[in-house]
């Protein structure tokens, strides 16, 4: 990168401005560790306006950019592009407003995910997106990955919990998206923004619903004998009308490594069910008694009702550690978050198991059960020759096998880099040219981590259809508003 | 309110056109309009009802080369929403794409056609103890495509959300003839940009809805609802706040109240029975100075009365801050005093609510509106006419400010539909 540019940007952020490559390196890649580039330089600024002075550099200069939070994303969103630059949000980390009357906080994009819920908890309140990495990763990556946590089933995605945002688009322009309030007239712009990974602009500000904690909470654990077992119940307990907070499910390989890791004292079994009932005391005494008769109808031979918070601690420290846990049990591993529709559970377990076994390779899987987002984790060791390959391959074919029973590639991960090939087969070609014409109205230069996403950039210009450009727009007359 | 300029360049007659569609859906489904198909006193030459998604690309794409400008319809509940178009010759009605095409109630999803009347929807979903957890304003008549349009939500808010926490999937029609998916059949799901949000109260001015697909929740097993009544407008909205920061988990809490009423607040529980009773239980603890009353009608759609009698009054929308409702009140209470307004409304805790404000002279509703909306916009809110006298429209714009964000919106709007054929004018900042 020249040294005139990167004097511009050291004039923005002064020293924090990294070049040295040995510095770099630590932003090359994010979570998904397979896929490096080295960036032009890592910037770290601390207000609004540096971020938006960052990128009015790029757009004057024509540098792609790429936002990163704590860079625990597993698609490769926040992997650098090349000849571009990081804006590192890190510095952003101040909780800016606390609303208990309305329910509201107000965070920059830097904020922790688990900092929330430890900033309100006193009052008796709690962020309720929990991603397993919530105690590392950021709000500013979680509203671009859209991401979920165990207790989405009942309580929503980021997206439902987030009501506003501050965002500097990609020409270095500062615009609010939302409000404090909700419903605000016009087109529902946080709606598209929320999971867009990082290709619409840096959200500078984020307004977060916060909600206040349950009368009580019960979690219960069930072991049955293998996993169609277990996905039984979960259907028997959705057909029964409950919404629980939570129902996540593990296999035995899971189980295995979770109990390595962490020594939950998980029942060893073919099929772990762990299900969470929250809400007003008397509903959820009778709703536990309701689930636990179904986990026994389907075939469970222990439930375990946890008897104080330190026990229930326990249990989802477990589940929340389990795709850490499969390095106690191989040398590399991928983490694959394909979704199908619940009934097709028992289906596509059995042809998972299926293709782990014709690909020799192992499978753990550990899952959100209840919305039936799958995390089958494909086990394998770099050291074999040809087993990196044959491992993506599997973790490639279990996607196909979740578009092929009506579902999708991601249910919370996102695209990014790792997936952007999948969604040619997920979406016809005009799906797609659709979604990239929100792309252009946000990003015409495709300057805001581009090359993600989609499979291919799309020239902003190019019309589609059968309509040409009026004479007098290509003369510059006349302009669409 | 700046008006685009659009180059037209038809390249077809309207006579040819006209026969094109003719020849697309059949002669039976394209009709002269009558008087009241007339938007806003836009009065346009056909009403074209196709049956299919082909059917309403293949119309779109003839609108669009012949420079018609297509105000969509559902059932017509709503097209006085809106500011008025600045043209439309093509009424596209979605009456007949009426059907409901799948109900995986296993996975508790439903995929259906824009048109679909929303009552006989939920009819369909309850035989297997579903619903769409949202209870818009006349159901009975509403399809889905126009409850999505303009983002319609009712009590049933203050549990489930609105409408962008159950749109899981969407296929939208472009004005160049494009049929779009986004999203899906699967609750979760993060693959794309998140496009049945953009299309839910996008007034149907980015493309036409053909299809949705919702998540689903279970019909509760059993519901209560109390009423609760004081002339005290504090000891309501801290009863109202109270609940909203209590353990209870209502699928309903409002607030009705006006100029010459008192304050009645309704709260419903559903549920276990266990749950509903206790949580009862509690509410009435917490009610020691309200007055127990029985509720006065299906309370749940008093929304709708606020559309009853004298045709010079204004219904608006308002939004802010659950804790602004009492000093929004008191306000009107002054204003009601000083500009002899007479209002009415129905407010959900959660922080929205319909405003029905009636005036001796519209020019006075004009100022009351104004006022109102530069309140609730300087904290944050918001307040957008629904319905209102046509002097009223011609002088303030419906939806007030959307702040910094118009070129944002409007570069969104260039995107979908490049040659503003659709509904032009209707929607905020000139869109
Ligand atoms: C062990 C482990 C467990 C995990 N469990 C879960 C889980 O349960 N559920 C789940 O959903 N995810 C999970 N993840 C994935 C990951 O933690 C989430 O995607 C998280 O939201 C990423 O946040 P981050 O701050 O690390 O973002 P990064 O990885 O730094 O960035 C992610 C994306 O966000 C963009 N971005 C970051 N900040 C901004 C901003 N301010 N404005 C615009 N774009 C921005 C980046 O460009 C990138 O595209 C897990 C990851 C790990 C390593």
């Amino acid at each position: 990168m020249e040294a005139r540019i990167i004097d511009r940007f050291r004039a923005v952020v002064g020293k924090r401005l990294i070049t040295e490559v040995a510095q770099l390196r630590t932003y090359e890649c994010d979570g998904l560790t397979n896929f490096r580039v080295l960036p032009q330089a890592v910037l770290l600024p601390e207000t609004s306006a540096e971020v938006q002075a960052i990128v009015q550099i790029c757009n004057q200069e024509k540098i792609p950019f790429v936002a990163r939070g704590s860079g625990t994303g597993l698609s490769g969103g926040a992997l650098p592009v090349d000849q571009g630059i990081v804006i590192s949000l890190a510095r952003m980390n101040h909780i800016l407003e606390v609303d208990f009357g309305n329910a509201r906080v107000v965070v920059e994009p830097g904020v922790i995910n688990a900092e929330v819920t430890l900033r309100v908890a006193p009052e008796g309140f709690f962020y309720a997106p929990d991603p397993s990495s919530q105690s590392v990763c950021s709000i500013g990556g979680n509203v671009a990955e859209n991401s979920g946590g165990a207790h989405c089933l009942k309580y929503g995605f980021t997206t439902t919990h987030v009501l506003g945002l501050e965002v500097v688009l990609p020409d270095g322009s500062l615009v609010h998206l939302g409000s404090t309030a909700v419903d605000r007239p016009g087109y529902d712009l946080p709606g598209v923004f929320v999971g867009s990974e990082g290709t619409l602009g840096i959200a500078t500000k984020v307004v977060l619903r916060i909600v206040k904690k349950p009368e009580v909470i019960k979690t219960l654990l069930a072991a049955f004998n293998s996993t169609n077992e277990a996905g039984a119940a979960v259907s028997e307990i959705i057909a029964a009308g409950m919404l629980p907070a939570a129902i996540e499910m593990m296999d035995n390989l899971a189980i295995q490594a979770a109990e390595a890791a962490v020594h939950a004292g998980y029942p060893d079994c073919g099929g772990l069910l762990l299900v969470e009932l929250d809400g007003p005391s008397a509903e959820v005494e009778e709703l536990t008694k309701n689930v636990d008769a179904i986990c026994t109808q389907c075939g469970a031979w222990e439930i375990r009702v946890a008897q104080s918070e330190a026990e229930r601690a326990v249990i989802w420290k477990g589940r929340k550690a389990a795709f850490a846990a499969m390095g106690r049990i191989s040398p590399n591993y991928i983490v694959q978050d394909g979704v199908i529709p619940r009934t097709a559970l028992p289906k596509v377990l059995s042809e998972i198991e299926r293709m782990s076994r014709a690909e020799g390779l192992r499978v753990a899987n550990v899952f959100h059960a209840g919305d039936g987002n799958l995390h089958p984790l494909v086990l394998y060791d770099r050291a074999i020759a040809g087993q990196e390959e044959r491992a993506f391959r599997l973790s490639i074919d279990i996607l196909r096998l979740c578009i092929q029973c009506g579902g999708s590639i991601t249910g919370e991960h996102g695209v990014g880099e790792e997936k952007k090939m999948m969604m040619s087969e997920m979406f016809a070609e005009p799906d797609l040219e659709t979604m990239q014409l929100v792309r252009c109205a946000f990003d015409p230069g495709q300057l805001s981590n581009p090359g993600k996403v989609f499979p291919r950039l799309r020239l902003c210009a190019e019309k589609t259809g059968p309509y040409q450009p009026h004479p007098l727009e290509v003369a510059g007359v006349a302009q669409f508003f | 309110m700046s008006t685009p300029l659009s180059p037209r360049s038809a390249t077809v007659s309207i006579e040819t056109a006209w026969d094109e569609v003719r020849s697309i859906v059949g002669a039976e489904h394209i009709v002269p309009a009558k008087p009241q198909d007339a938007v806003d006193g836009i009065g346009p030459q056909m009403v074209v009802e196709p049956a299919s998604q082909q059917e309403v690309a293949a119309v779109l794409k003839t609108a669009a080369v012949a420079d018609l400008r297509v105000l969509p319809r559902g059932a017509g509940t709503k097209m006085e929403w809106g500011n008025p178009p600045r043209a439309g010759e093509l009424i596209l009605s979605t009456r007949r794409l009426n059907r409901v095409l799948e109900h995986a109630y296993g996975d508790m999803t439903a995929t259906v056609e824009a048109g679909c009347n929303f009552q006989q929807v939920q009819d369909t979903l309850s035989a297997h103890g579903q619903r769409i957890a949202l209870d818009p304003l006349w159901p009975d008549n509403a399809t889905v495509g126009g409850v999505l349009a303009v983002n319609e939500s009712g009590p049933l808010r203050a549990r489930f959300g609105s409408l962008r926490d159950l749109i899981i999937g969407i296929t939208l029609v472009l004005p160049d003839g494009t049929v779009a998916k986004s999203g899906g059949k699967v609750v979760k799901n993060v693959a794309g940009y998140d496009l049945p949000k953009l299309a839910t109260g996008s007034l149907g001015t980015l493309g036409i809805i053909t299809q949705a697909i919702f998540r689903l929740h279970p019909t509760p097993r059993e519901s209560r609802t109390l009423t609760f009544s004081t002339a005290n407008m504090t000891a309501a909205s801290q009863f109202i706040l109270a609940i909203q920061s209590s353990k209870l988990v209502p699928t309903g809490v409002q607030l009705r109240t006006g100029s010459s009423t008192s304050c009645e607040i309704d709260v419903r529980f559903e549920g276990t029975c266990a749950g509903c009773d206790c949580q009862t239980d509690q509410l009435l603890q917490m009610a020691s100075g309200m007055t127990r009353i029985d509720p006065p009608g299906d309370i749940w759609k008093a929304r709708e009365t606020l559309w009853n009698g004298n045709s010079s009054a204004a219904v608006c929308k308002f939004t802010l801050l659950p804790t602004e409702l009492q000093s929004f009140v008191e306000r009107l209470t002054v204003m009601s005093v000083q500009k002899q307004t007479a209002w009415q409304l129905v407010s959900q805790a959660v922080g929205l609510g319909l405003l029905r404000l009636e005036t001796p002279q519209p020019d006075s509703l004009t100022d009351v509106i104004q006022a109102l909306r530069s309140v609730l916009e300087s904290r944050g809110g918001s307040l957008s006419i629904l319905s209102c006298p046509a002097e009223v429209k011609s002088k303030l714009d419906v939806w007030g400010s959307a702040g910094d964000a118009p070129p944002l919106m409007r570069s969104i709007k260039a995107q979908f539909d490049p040659r503003g054929i659709l509904n032009p004018g209707r929607f905020i900042a000139g869109i």
